[in-house]
């Protein structure tokens, strides 16, 4: 993850995003948030109106949406706090994008489970489908990235888009949902094995068969 | 107090000690990167392991953990040696090997403690990481690839600056410290990141590769860009010095230093006065000594001779002038030379009272006219601790950023005798309330105003003083000990039409209303002063002689001499001797020795290291009232404060770059 880095502070920027601010919608999602705070602790809201701001400016550019240098100005403005320290947060969290995005922000699990279960292929077919990594594609619509384990293992290989993950993919399977994505369709979240729940063991349980349906007191048979 | 052992022997330590803490009561040395007495814990250096039972089977950060009862600490079992081992071996993957080239040489802790607690080599045969160089100022240099992320630069910043700049971005192998955008660090401490960064991280710019530590001679001494008297040690190479460095006082300086008191020495060897001058057909053109003493003869000023203290003289000047002028039988002396013209009949008023030490365990303080930052920043380092201890603050006067939060009463002094009930409030459920008065409160006459609050809001209580005045110059507690004042200031200097003038290095007064006398100017550089004068004689800077100094506390603190001065100037007092010689009177001293005899035996205080006794306040008189607002700050610039930071390249620098930078940028827009 070594190519993260802050986009340039140049007077284009400024132009672009100088007079950014929250829409009344995403203010009041804000102010919801400081809320929960004591009082002169509203700093710790940081991370939630980042989120906010992030997906703010998505929604202004049509993309996944990425923290401009001012934006994160506005929200240490927004928080009466030092904006080196709003910085420290938004590059330290990689859900924080620091540059433009594409619309779906295709983040390709490459640890090892993942790789042992084929990600390789899928990287490759993301690239096959015109994706760089660290950029935006020529369409607009797409950006790569590679990343650590997300806490699929179960399910790899898996990719996340934006909010959703997509697992135990293989090529013809991605395709399927970046084509649907494409088309502007919702595909079906989570594990795309056809008759697979959700991270079960494939080909049914094979412990705690009787919590399958209902609660089950194991504790008596000890 | 819990009972710990170290290494097989049982101490008592402390409530509230760490694991580090009490190894250190025990002897034993702890390398550690990240943790630093005077900031936060912050506990990822991991370079402090220590082995503690009962506990974990594996190392402990000794510098986070609390000593508990009955712990048996080990700092010399096999788990510790390897386990520090590792630590340093993981540090110097990242760490370039580069000592040779690089500033922190000599002076590094990483260096001592690879040598110390390391392995022998490196396993590691990989490529190291670069970071790219950030830019943080005129005063700092950075080698980013250098940093080991101790984080104590962030921690500085943030907690005794008051003024978060430094954060450190990205994760993990990609973290970087920087400013934001890069942009200097723009606080009167900001330099004490040198002295805090453990490795060649942070150095100083304008010192770098100008000498290595074990080359340069270091001399104590007392910084004198302000009355704080932050104790210092100079560090000289020949006949020049090199850097000034803070030396650890707790009830002065802590451990740290403005950036005027370090980077001002440049300025000691510029726009130097190394040769007597005459003002000959309206131009200064050099002379002899004897040419020079012969004017000042020639002039036969009897009775009417003056003698202004500049901001910076110690008080063996101070005394030698006194004495030399009582010979001639005149007692017109004034050190403040601004024209100021408060009452002096009681010093107690006129001093920092409840010390620097105290002021921090002040919890109401009323500040009246004084933008400390700029007078002192290390008061208000100090006043900053107080707020975060819970302190409330007020302040009359203009706005400026104390890095705390204060409430603003309004720059018109009359508020003083008239004051919110809020602050009332505060002062009455306080318990250390103080007060401060700044020179432009001075200025105004609000002593009297202020001392009649004083007694008002009862500063004065069992066992603390809250009365305090803050000066700026280093040498007015001790001008004011030895009598430079007069009644009604510089004003009665003037009206008292003097044949001679005598200024001691002073170079902010009026020359205006002395055109008729005969100006001498004694002092080392070619500022203000030597510009005004007739005669102007060479003298040593405060680098350049031994001497003492009274800071605002009225602590008595005595400076070494690093260096020689250039050319021909000499010791101020020795020319003021001459001086005598030359007027045909005799002060009664022929040597240092007598002199600062001669002077303690005046003033006794000036011979004993501390704080003076200053004596209890004066009855305030209660219809004292102040009037008029504050509209200026004495100090327009910080950085260009006195003769010595006038001449500074680096001061210039500062003050062009960080002060009014954006005044330039926008001219050339
Ligand atoms: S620059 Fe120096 S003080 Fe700052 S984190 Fe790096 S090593 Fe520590
Ligand atoms: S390794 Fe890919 S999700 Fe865990
Ligand atoms: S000194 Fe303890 S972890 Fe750094």
């Amino acid at each position: 993850m070594a190519d993260r880095h802050l986009a340039p502070d140049t007077p284009e920027l400024r132009a672009r995003w100088g007079s950014f601010a929250f829409s009344p919608e995403v203010k009041a999602k804000a102010d919801w948030h400081i809320a929960k705070y004591p009082e002169g602790r509203q700093k710790s809201a940081v991370m939630p109106l980042l989120d906010l701001a992030q997906r703010q400016v998505g929604e202004e550019t049509g993309t996944q949406g990425w923290l401009p240098l001012p934006v994160m100005e506005y929200v240490a403005q927004y928080l009466d706090m030092p904006v080196i320290r709003v910085v420290e947060v938004a590059t330290f969290y990689f859900m924080y994008n620091l540059v433009p995005v594409g619309k779906f922000h295709v983040q390709v699990c490459g640890t090892t489970p993942c790789v042992l279960r084929g990600s390789d292929n899928i990287i490759a077919a993301c690239k096959k489908r015109g994706m760089v990594k660290g950029g935006v594609s020529a369409d607009g619509l797409w950006t790569l990235t590679e990343v650590e384990c997300m806490g699929n293992c179960a399910t790899a290989p898996m990719v996340q888009i934006n909010d959703d993950n997509y697992e135990d993919l293989t090529v013809d399977r991605l395709d399927a949902v970046l084509d649907a994505l494409a088309a502007g369709e919702t595909p079906k979240a989570g594990t795309q094995e056809p008759g697979r729940h959700t991270s079960e063991p494939s080909g049914g349980p094979t412990t705690l068969k009787q919590m399958v349906d209902a609660n089950h007191d194991y504790r008596g048979e000890w | 107090m819990p009972k710990v052992t170290v290494d097989g022997v049982e101490i008592e330590v402390p409530a509230g000690a760490t694991v580090l803490q009490a190894c250190e009561l025990a002897g034993k040395e702890i390398p550690r990167f990240c943790y630093h007495e005077r900031l936060s814990i912050a506990g990822n250096c991991r370079m402090c392991l220590v082995e503690v039972k009962p506990g974990p089977p594996k190392p402990q950060a000794s510098c986070a953990l609390p000593a508990t009862d009955g712990q048996d600490i080990r700092t010399d079992s096999q788990m510790v040696k390897t386990a520090r081992e590792g630590v340093m071996e993981f540090l110097l993957i990242n760490h370039p090997l580069d000592c040779p080239i690089c500033d922190q040489g000599g002076e590094c802790d990483l260096q001592d403690q690879a040598v110390a607690y390391g392995r022998g080599g490196s396993r590691y045969d990989m490529n190291k990481r670069a970071v790219t160089e950030k830019y943080m100022g005129p005063l700092i240099k950075t080698v980013m690839t250098r940093c080991i992320h101790c984080t104590r630069c962030v921690r500085f910043s943030e907690e005794i600056a008051g003024v978060d700049e430094i954060g450190a971005l990205y994760r993990g192998e990609d973290m970087q410290i920087t400013t934001y955008l890069e942009q200097a660090a723009e606080h009167e401490l900001s330099a004490n990141v040198i002295d805090l960064c453990p490795v060649g991280a942070l150095t100083s710019r304008p010192y770098a590769f100008e000498a290595r530590p074990w080359e340069l001679r270091k001399t104590l001494s007392i910084d004198v860009s302000d009355a704080v008297g932050a104790n210092i040690t100079l560090q000289s190479k020949g006949r020049e010095v090199m850097r000034a460095l803070p030396r650890i006082n707790d009830d002065v300086n802590e451990e740290w230093l403005s950036d005027k008191g370090r980077f001002m020495v440049d300025g000691l060897g510029k726009r130097r006065l190394d040769k007597v001058f005459l003002r000959k057909k309206g131009g200064l053109k050099p002379a002899t000594w004897e040419e020079a003493f012969a004017a000042v003869a020639k002039a036969k000023p009897g009775k009417a001779i003056a003698a202004i203290a500049g901001d910076m003289v110690d008080c063996e000047t101070m005394f030698a002038a006194k004495a030399l002028l009582k010979a001639c039988g005149s007692g017109l002396l004034e050190g403040r030379q601004t024209g100021m013209d408060y009452d002096v009949s009681n010093l107690a008023a006129v001093a920092f009272n409840s010390t620097f030490a105290g002021i921090e365990t002040a919890d109401a303080v009323l500040i009246v006219g004084s933008h400390i930052r700029w007078e002192a920043p290390l008061v208000n380092v100090r006043l900053r601790k107080a707020v975060k201890r819970g302190a409330k603050v007020y302040i009359i006067g203009p706005r400026w950023d104390p890095t705390y939060p204060a409430t603003f009463l309004g720059e018109d002094l009359s508020v003083l005798s008239k004051l919110p009930k809020d602050l009332v409030d505060a002062f009455k459920g306080a318990e250390r309330p103080a007060i401060i008065m700044g020179g432009a409160a001075l200025a105004k006459g609000a002593l009297g105003a202020g001392l009649a609050a004083a007694e008002k809001l009862k500063v004065v209580r069992d066992g603390w003083n809250g009365f305090n005045v803050l000066h700026f110059s280093a040498a007015r507690m001790g001008g004011l000990m030895l009598g430079y004042a007069q009644k009604g200031g510089m004003a009665d200097i003037a009206a008292a039409k003097p044949k001679v003038v005598l200024s001691l290095g002073a170079d902010e007064m009026d020359f205006e209303p002395f055109a008729d006398a005969l100006k001498v100017y004694i002092g080392h550089h070619g500022d203000k002063g030597a510009h005004a004068a007739d005669i102007v004689l060479p003298a040593a800077s405060f680098a350049e002689k031994d001497g003492t100094y009274v800071n605002t506390e009225g602590r008595v603190q005595f400076a070494e001499k690093a260096v020689f001065a250039p050319g021909d100037a000499r010791e101020d007092w020795t020319i003021l001797r001459a001086l005598a010689d030359a007027l045909g009177v005799s002060v009664g001293f022929d040597s240092y020795a007598e002199l600062q005899a001669a002077m303690i035996a005046e003033v006794p205080s000036l011979g004993e290291e501390g704080l003076a006794d200053l004596g209890a306040l004066p009855k305030a008189d209660s219809k004292a009232k102040a009037e008029g607002a504050i509209s200026a700050y004495p100090i327009k610039d910080f950085y260009l404060t006195n003769p010595i930071a006038r001449a500074s390249a680096v001061m210039q620098q500062c003050s062009a770059e960080l002060l009014h930078g954006e005044e330039l940028k926008e001219a050339a827009e």
